[in-house]
């Protein structure tokens, strides 16, 4: 089944809408903001898809990423610089704007950066550690990427724990609501519930339209050349290695604006989001939707996510996804979505011409 | 820092490191019979230490650790068997998914049969207190289990891999897969066999550590990056390189304990695995063609 892109959007549209209402009409309305967090994790495995899919390198790091943005806005928007209020570089930031009063829980005034102004912070940083890491990394071949990553990963994790200033086993708490525009804000009051459903998911699709552009772009064709065959793109005069290394800074990006955005949502973050088994987590959820196949990826993510975050899965969700990613790459390297059960029963029978993937 | 506590650091660094020598020996096994980086390789000194607890219960403690070394080496077989042996050419990145996924069942169904407690065997010899001095510092006997069992481990895979039909026959099927096959090399079941020999070494190591590092349903993981960073500073695939590289993580690692906060101690491990893939993949030990970043995609 083949639709347009207008076709695809739409149905999606719809299916978010209609998510929505049967919720609403089921009176449990709360689902809504499992489903607002499914979306932000969404955010985060879309480009994931992208680096798997199409430059077949697989991050680790993924929850780093995440992390990264999380805490750095979660740090910045929760530091309260009031007694720092003579400095000149506080008194620029406020002049700027950068730097914003607020009221404390206790009625006081804290002064602390603006979220809009954290969340740059947050994007510059993790592009920056995306860069050099995938710079020196992305020659290599085979496994290294996912080894380094996996490194990365652990690193930040390992600091996350360690470290007082971020909270340690704790994390941070107290992460005032991300105001995008007057009247629109990140967060999660239970008023702002549906509000918040639909800024979530408007931001996956705008961030599904800005990627299948991407895809149908010329860089979108070299990439597709890079997945089908690396040294014949070469060949024919593309980049690999920058395109593989935007591809991970892609990728790093957008699960960085998604640790920004769902910490704002939680007011807060803590360290299991770092967590390398949350990398994992992100890794099967690409694998169940297919590689490089954003709508599969989506879709895998909405409800394995949801179903995660209601608790479905019990004791045993680490063990779910683990078993979902063994069984997925083995039966169904494409996706279960692009499984074609022909194809699988080919593969499965004995006596078969030598070819298979790549 | 006295030159006790420096010995007392550099002996409790190298017990760690040969720990860590043995994974990494674990993973050049596999890595050249197959081209595979198995992430599941800390789950088998995981597993080789929580069986040999249980089994220690009832039997004495030899029997204990040879049942486990044999029921990991099984279980090391029915991995390569179910989710390796049966694929038809698979590319890299879709054998390291399915090994990090064997590596969360194995953890996850360790955490189901044991829980989360800690455990660990009886002190082979002696016990917690007991010590020998040396220069001013104390070792534990295990210590010199741990050292003695890594020689042995050492020497015995020197051996087979020298002086052996079926090491001959595993290092012609690492140097040229197809050609060993047209020898009438059995390659498919020497792949399985290099799961069952890097599964029971660790699961050996698993024993004889687990009396001073304790063993849970965790430890698998970290192991597995540590075994990995030492396997790519000895040079991916040269098992004397895993070695040296093994003790001196394993030293840098306990002096990094003197210096920097406990917490950070894995954070020191994996800033040196990051900088070695930026500066010199093939290892300190590798020539650069000899890395030869075998890759199957």
């Amino acid at each position: 089944m083949r639709l347009s892109r207008a076709a695809q959007v739409g149905l999606f549209a719809a299916a978010v809408v209609a998510a929505q209402l049967l919720s609403s009409a089921a009176g449990k309305a709360f689902f809504l903001t499992q489903l607002t967090m499914s979306a932000y994790y969404t955010l985060a495995v879309l480009g994931l898809s992208l680096l798997m899919g199409y430059a077949g390198q697989i991050s680790l790091g993924q929850a780093g990423f995440f992390a990264i943005g999380g805490y750095t806005s979660a740090l910045l928007t929760t530091l309260d610089l009031s007694p720092q209020r003579g400095h000149p570089l506080v008194a620029a930031l406020v002049r700027l704007h950068l730097a914003v009063p607020r009221p404390d829980l206790y009625g006081g005034e804290v002064l602390s950066v603006s979220p809009w102004a954290a969340c740059v912070a947050a994007v510059l940083l993790g592009a920056a550690v995306a860069v050099s890491l995938g710079v020196p990394v992305l020659r290599l071949r085979g496994h290294y990427l996912a080894m380094a990553t996996l490194a990365f990963g652990t690193i930040v994790s390992s600091v996350a724990v360690g470290t007082q200033a971020l909270g340690a086993a704790d994390g941070l708490s107290g992460v005032p609501p991300f105001v995008l525009f007057p009247g629109l804000r990140v967060g999660g009051g239970a008023a702002d519930r549906v509000q918040n459903y639909y800024l979530a998911w408007g931001l996956v699709a705008l961030a599904m339209l800005l990627l299948l552009n991407l895809i149908h772009s010329r860089t979108g064709r070299a990439l597709g050349a890079i997945h089908g065959a690396e040294d014949a793109a070469r060949a024919m005069g593309v980049d690999t290695g920058a395109l593989k290394l935007g591809t991970f800074v892609l990728a790093a990006v957008t699960a960085t604006v998604a640790g920004v955005l769902l910490t704002h949502y939680n007011a807060g973050i803590g360290p299991s989001e770092a967590g390398v088994m949350k990398s994992v987590r992100y890794v099967a959820i690409v694998a169940v939707g297919g590689m490089g196949s954003l709508w599969g990826t989506l879709s895998a993510s909405a409800v394995l996510n949801f179903l995660s975050l209601r608790g479905y899965f019990g004791a045993y969700d680490d063990a779910v996804f683990g078993g979902i990613l063994v069984l997925v790459m083995l039966f169904f390297p494409d996706g279960i979505l692009a499984a074609d059960v022909r194809a699988l029963v080919a593969r499965l029978a004995p006596r078969r011409a030598p070819g298979g993937e790549a | 820092m006295t030159l006790e506590l420096l010995l007392q650091y550099l002996v409790a660094g190298l017990t760690y490191g040969s720990i860590y020598a043995v994974v990494a020996i674990g993973f050049n096994i596999i890595y050249n019979a197959t081209g595979i980086i198995n992430f599941a390789q800390g789950e088998f000194v995981m597993l080789g230490g929580m069986i040999a607890v249980s089994l220690e219960r009832t039997v004495p403690l030899p029997l204990a650790v040879a049942g486990a070394v044999a029921a990991t080496a099984a279980v090391g077989a029915l991995v390569e068997i179910a989710f390796v042996r049966w694929l038809r050419r698979p590319s890299v990145l879709r054998l390291i998914v399915i090994t990090i996924g064997v590596a969360i069942l194995l953890r996850e169904g360790a955490l189901v049969a044991w829980g989360e407690g800690v455990r660990s065997l009886p002190y082979f010899t002696g016990n917690e207190v007991s010590a020998l001095s040396f220069a001013g510092a104390r070792i534990s006997p295990q210590v010199l289990w741990v050292l003695g069992t890594t020689a042995l481990i050492v020497a015995f895979l020197s051996f087979f891999f020298g002086h052996t039909m079926l090491g001959w026959e595993m290092r012609a099927c690492a140097a040229n897969r197809d050609a060993a096959a047209l020898c009438g090399i059995p390659t498919r079941n020497l792949v399985t066999f290099s799961f069952v020999l890097s599964a029971a070494i660790g699961a050996l190591a698993g024993c004889v550590v687990s009396p001073i590092t304790y063993t849970s349903y965790a430890v698998g993981a970290p192991l597995a990056i540590k075994g990995f960073t030492v396997a790519i500073l000895g040079g991916l695939g040269n098992s004397g390189g895993a070695v040296a590289a093994g003790l001196v993580l394993g030293v840098l690692e306990s002096l990094s304990v003197s210096l920097l906060p406990t917490a950070y101690k894995d954070v020191v491990t994996l800033t040196i695995l990051l900088a070695i893939l930026f500066v010199r993949p093939s290892g300190l030990f590798g020539s650069r063609e000899a890395s030869g970043l075998k890759d199957l995609g």
